[in-house]
């Protein structure tokens, strides 16, 4: 049956224009009513492409069926999505020149297949260097530890004594020195160079 | 009477990886279209197009080794046109934080003069979702086309462009919606006359 949707086309689903924010897809909603009337047509858009796309439970494929059958509103949607759909899965492939494959087996006569990157990165190696490091930090915990003067006191805590020579440092002269001051720059600047990218690439994934 | 029986794309790369580098022509001529359309996704010229695929099956070839073999090998060749895409479009000092951006797709050339003659004139369909598709962002184009002509499940293309499968079914849906504006905007009229004929 041939229908004219495309004269539908310029009356755009009032509320969808240029409003990237409402294609929120939320999987958990099965009502077969679509209760939310401010924004009624993202669950129902949702729900017919999962339709169209064969996704979803038999059982939800049967409700929106139908819906489809029983509710112009969802019916004159669905006819649009499908069309949209259709649009897509009638369009063609590109075809590249006919040299393709020549020009390509041309190229890879020069070269030689790789070796799988697991022949010769030695996963032994990379847990013995982890294991050094490990053993080297525990042994200076230990060494540190065993400095401390355990005794006892009045409570019945254990307080470690160590007189580190904390009051007689003098911090001023630290954060005085033009090394310092730079290095702290520096490191500010990386941090916020690198929570920029952190931000930057969680903004695209929610896109 | 002589069988002709295809190799699976497995038994191919594991013949080529034995030595048989004359079998990897197969695969080439099996994916050749799907990477070159893919390709098209993010640039304009075909010259690039062309080159950047050949690229793109010689590092395939190359890191052939690597291939696990957990998912298809098609899934395993979209990831390489993705990357090297997004290497094509940082060579070309684009914009890459957000290919999800129409307006990195139209620095490169731009997509919107002239086209609507020509679309009109040829009256085809195909040539006119092509188009249209071609105004699509990247992200768009390629998730459209994975989807469609790649036959990638959701959670193949999140694999693919690095994405959860929800993420993905969203991106889907609003690709679609934005396509439907494309073709709204720019073959409305020749929509409706073909439909008419």
């Amino acid at each position: 049956m041939r229908y004219r949707n495309y004269t539908r086309i310029n009356h755009l689903t009032p509320g969808l224009q240029n409003e990237p924010e409402f294609y929120t897809f939320n999987a958990n909603r099965m009502n077969t009513e679509d209760t939310n009337h401010d924004t009624p047509h993202i669950t129902m858009e949702d729900r017919l492409w999962d339709y169209i796309d064969g996704l979803g439970s038999p059982a939800e494929q049967s409700a929106i069926e139908a819906l489809i059958a029983a509710n112009q509103e969802w019916l004159r949607k669905y006819r649009e999505l499908l069309d949209v759909h259709q649009l897509m899965t009638s369009s063609e492939l590109d075809t590249p020149p006919m040299r393709f494959t020549k020009n390509v087996m041309e190229e890879i006569a020069r070269h030689h297949v790789a070796p799988a990157t697991k022949n010769y990165i030695n996963k032994n190696i990379i847990r013995s260097i982890g294991a050094f490091f490990l053993s080297l930090i525990a042994g200076l915990l230990i060494y540190c530890l065993s400095q401390f003067k355990w005794s006892g006191s009045s409570s019945s805590r254990m307080v470690p004594s160590y007189d580190l020579g904390l009051d007689k440092f003098d911090y001023s002269k630290v954060f005085s020195s033009l090394p310092v001051i730079l290095f702290m720059l520096i490191s500010v600047i990386l941090g916020l160079v690198l929570l920029d990218l952190y931000l930057q690439r969680k903004k695209q994934q929610v896109s | 009477m002589v069988t002709y029986i295809e190799l699976t794309d497995t038994e191919i790369i594991k013949r080529v990886l034995q030595g048989e580098q004359a079998l990897f022509a197969q695969l080439v001529q099996r994916y050749q279209q799907y990477v070159f359309t893919l390709v098209g996704r993010f640039t304009a010229s075909r010259e690039d197009a062309e080159e950047i695929s050949q690229d793109i099956f010689v590092k395939a070839y190359r890191s052939l080794a690597d291939f696990r073999g957990e998912a298809k090998f098609s899934t395993w060749l979209y990831t390489v046109v993705r990357t090297s895409c997004i290497t094509f479009l940082r060579k070309k000092k684009l914009d890459t934080t957000s290919l999800d951006n129409e307006r990195t797709f139209l620095q490169l050339e731009s997509k919107e003069s002239g086209f609507k003659a020509n679309m009109i004139e040829q009256k085809s369909r195909h040539a006119m979702v092509n188009a249209a598709i071609q105004l699509l962002s990247p992200d768009d184009s390629q998730v459209l086309t994975l989807f469609y002509k790649g036959e990638q499940t959701l959670e193949e293309i999140g694999r693919i462009m690095g994405l959860d499968p929800n993420t993905v079914k969203v991106k889907l849906h609003r690709a679609r919606n934005r396509l439907k504006e494309k073709m709204e905007k720019h073959f409305s009229y020749a929509v409706q006359e073909l439909h008419e004929d």
